[in-house]
């Protein structure tokens, strides 16, 4: 029979198949944060076992850390208390931990892949659901739970039952102003948030072949949001010439032997898919969430769908758009704004920021607006400075913050206000996501922009020549 | 971490017939901030369960003295969102031991097994059946019985089975977990990362 791409890499990490039961699963790269470890580390502790590869083990600070003033200690005592205990459970078992300060510091998905950690054809986990970011690179990446942290701590391996295949097409030329994180919006409205539950995803079609890499990390990182464990691109010439020259990616005759592999990493040609759908990318336009999960999305000029119209949870779909203060029928286009949020795993790329302020340049920031800009690392925050992008936004009027995962979930200070509206160019909408009360519309660094400089939602379109 | 064995369990049980209950509603994410896995249960459902100043909301199900039980009743798409076993620790710190729902999440679904959770997945139509004779009787039992693989709704005595992979039903029945598994095959694991030369 022939492969899929994933069927390569998976069936290469398994040890063994438990029968009417998992397989026994090898897991290459392991990233471990502040928030889903201490328990793992505790149960390591409390069973007497020890880290059986520290080295294929990395550790970030991000999903507390405050975004001004990372010099200072950090003022909230349980998020001390937890940045405390990664760098003394990193110590204490020999594993690289990229700390407050260090510059390597930022999110868990833009610095693995930024410094030449996550490669293709790896296995790639972490105690965080957006970890299927990394599939972009054609590695097996999904999130995982601090159960299955402690194992693979203790074993580098987790168990996990192999899941179902889809592919997801998208080919044609993308319309103006349409952006990776429209074109995964479109998808996971599609699909809907349960869509691809029991599934992984390969994005195939010309779309993403013509995607660039930071662009391809948005897709895959949202796959998490229509259900699916990961989603996974095939390696590429993009793909190669981003890794190379990446600190810790292979070297010399290293690299060659590693090249060699990653061009078989591809779907065969008569290969077949559990589910596949095919879209055009013709019909994507620039996207918008209006309600409280990521699949209640439109294109930006619609209306909100009537709730007879939808397939079913009428009652929720009540519940929700009171939730967010907005009606059916009504247009998303001129809905007053009070926040703006550029940044995350998933749009908190170089690339992102560069989209940001080419809608930014020469407009002046929207008085009623609060924005923050928060870098993914350390690394992006350079490149946003050398770029002169710094000078763009400064002179609109936006302050650029330190990295982390700041205001996609709301864990540090960065909290949008109960009743409040965000534009948020991060995952997801849910209740609360970004503070108690907070009410977040989902879209691209394109859309926030034009709401960070009109103050009301705005389709980029007009913003742009 | 070690759980209690699970065989059977009768109960009464705790309906939210809310879809796509996403694991941020479980438990917010700033009640994530412990080191410890200890007290998840006060904050379960906090944002549904407590207004602003910390008193209850009435009409939540939790705060309804007339609901209680080992079992908790949820909408279609269960456990949605964040990776955080948290939220399966909140759900188990609060008291239940299994799930009912017509669907699950992926990720949610596995962290419930390994912490001693039976997630038990029924279809839409038993679902509504459930949610139907709690509404009728606050009291009514339900039956989860993990040997036989079946959910039976005791007054009625309509009954329904699930699945569940061999491997992990063993697991539950005797309160094994993963690590002791993958502790027990450790040259295994070895030799084949040798032969990967990672
Ligand atoms: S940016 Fe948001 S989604 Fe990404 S790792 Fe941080 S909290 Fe998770």
């Amino acid at each position: 029979m022939a492969n899929t791409l994933f069927d390569k890499v998976w069936d290469a990490h398994v040890i063994r198949k438990i029968e009417d039961g998992p397989d026994v699963f090898f897991i290459d790269r392991h990233f471990i944060h502040e928030v889903t470890s201490p328990v793992a580390f505790l149960g390591l502790e409390s069973r007497g076992l020890k880290v059986m590869f520290p080295k294929n083990t990395f550790a970030t600070a991000d999903h507390n850390t405050p975004t001004i003033n990372q010099h200072l200690p950090v003022a909230d005592p349980l998020s001390a208390n937890q940045l405390q205990a990664l760098e003394s459970n990193s110590a204490k078992y020999g594993i690289s931990h990229w700390g407050l300060g260090n510059p390597k510091n930022g999110i868990v998905h833009v610095v693995g892949p930024e410094n030449g950690i996550t490669l293709p054809g790896m296995t790639i986990v972490c105690g965080d659901s957006h970890t299927s970011t990394h599939g972009a690179f054609g590695a097996i990446a999904f999130g995982i739970g601090t159960s299955e942290v402690e194992m693979v701590l203790s074993s580098q391996c987790i168990m996990q039952p192999k899941p179902q295949s889809m592919r997801i097409n998208v080919n044609g030329k993308l319309n103006k102003a349409v952006t990776p994180k429209d074109v995964t919006l479109y998808i996971i409205a599609q699909l809907t948030t349960a869509g691809a539950t029991g599934y992984f995803v390969e994005y195939a079609g010309d779309v993403f072949e013509n995607m660039s890499m930071e662009g391809r990390m948005t897709v895959c990182n949202m796959s998490i949001e229509m259900g699916a464990r990961g989603g996974m691109i095939a390696p590429d010439e993009t793909t190669f010439s981003y890794i190379k020259g990446r600190e810790l990616a292979p070297k010399g005759e290293a690299w060659e032997k590693s090249l060699a592999y990653w061009k078989t990493l591809k779907t065969e040609a008569n290969a077949t898919f559990d589910k596949e759908y095919t879209f055009d990318a013709a019909d994507i336009e620039p996207m918008i969430t209006y309600g409280t999960n990521p699949g209640m999305g439109m294109g930006i000029s619609k209306h909100i769908p009537k709730a007879t119209d939808l397939k079913g949870g009428v009652a929720t779909y009540a519940k929700s758009l009171a939730y967010m203060g907005f009606e059916e029928e009504e247009a998303m286009i001129g809905k007053k704004v009070d926040y703006v949020f550029i940044g995350s795993c998933t749009n908190g790329r170089i690339e992102d920021f560069r989209a940001f302020a080419s809608i930014v340049k020469g407009r002046k920031k929207a008085d009623n607006v609060t924005a923050w800009i928060v870098p993914g690392s350390h690394i992006v925050e350079a490149q946003i400075k050398e770029e002169g992008i710094l000078d763009i936004l400064t002179e609109a009027g936006f302050t650029l913050r330190q990295p982390g995962c700041s205001a996609c979930l709301a864990m540090n200070d960065d909290k949008i206000p109960a009743g409040k509206y965000a534009v948020s160019t991060s995952n997801r909408n849910f209740e609360g996501r970004q503070g108690p009360g907070s009410r977040t519309l989902l879209a691209s660094p394109l859309v926030a922009a034009a709401a960070a400089v009109t103050g009301v939602v705005t389709d980029p379109r007009e913003l742009m020549n | 971490m070690a759980y209690d064995k699970f065989t059977v369990v009768k109960s009464t049980a705790v309906p939210l017939p809310i879809e796509n209950i996403d694991t941020d509603q479980i438990i917010p994410a700033r009640f994530l901030k412990a080191t410890k896995r200890e007290g998840f249960g006060d904050n379960l459902f906090r944002d549904w369960r407590y207004n602003n100043d910390n008193t209850p909301k009435q009409d939540f199900v939790l705060n309804n003295p007339i609901y209680s039980g080992k079992i908790l009743v949820g909408g279609t798409n269960f456990g949605s969102g964040s990776s955080r076993e948290h939220a399966a620790w909140a759900i188990y710190d609060y008291g239940f031991r299994a799930v009912v729902s017509s669907f699950f999440a992926d990720i949610f679904k596995g962290n419930a097994i390994n912490i001693g959770i039976l997630p038990v997945q029924v279809t839409p139509a038993f679902l509504e059946k459930i949610f139907t004779a709690i509404e009728a009787d606050p009291k009514a039992e339900i039956e989860i019985d993990l040997p036989a693989q079946t959910i039976t709704i005791v007054a009625s005595d309509e009954s329904e089975s699930f699945d569940i992979n061999g491997y992990k039903k063993h697991n539950l029945l005797n309160g094994f977990d993963d690590i002791d598994y993958l502790q027990a095959m450790k040259e295994e694991i070895l030799t084949f990362a040798e032969a990967k030369a990672v």
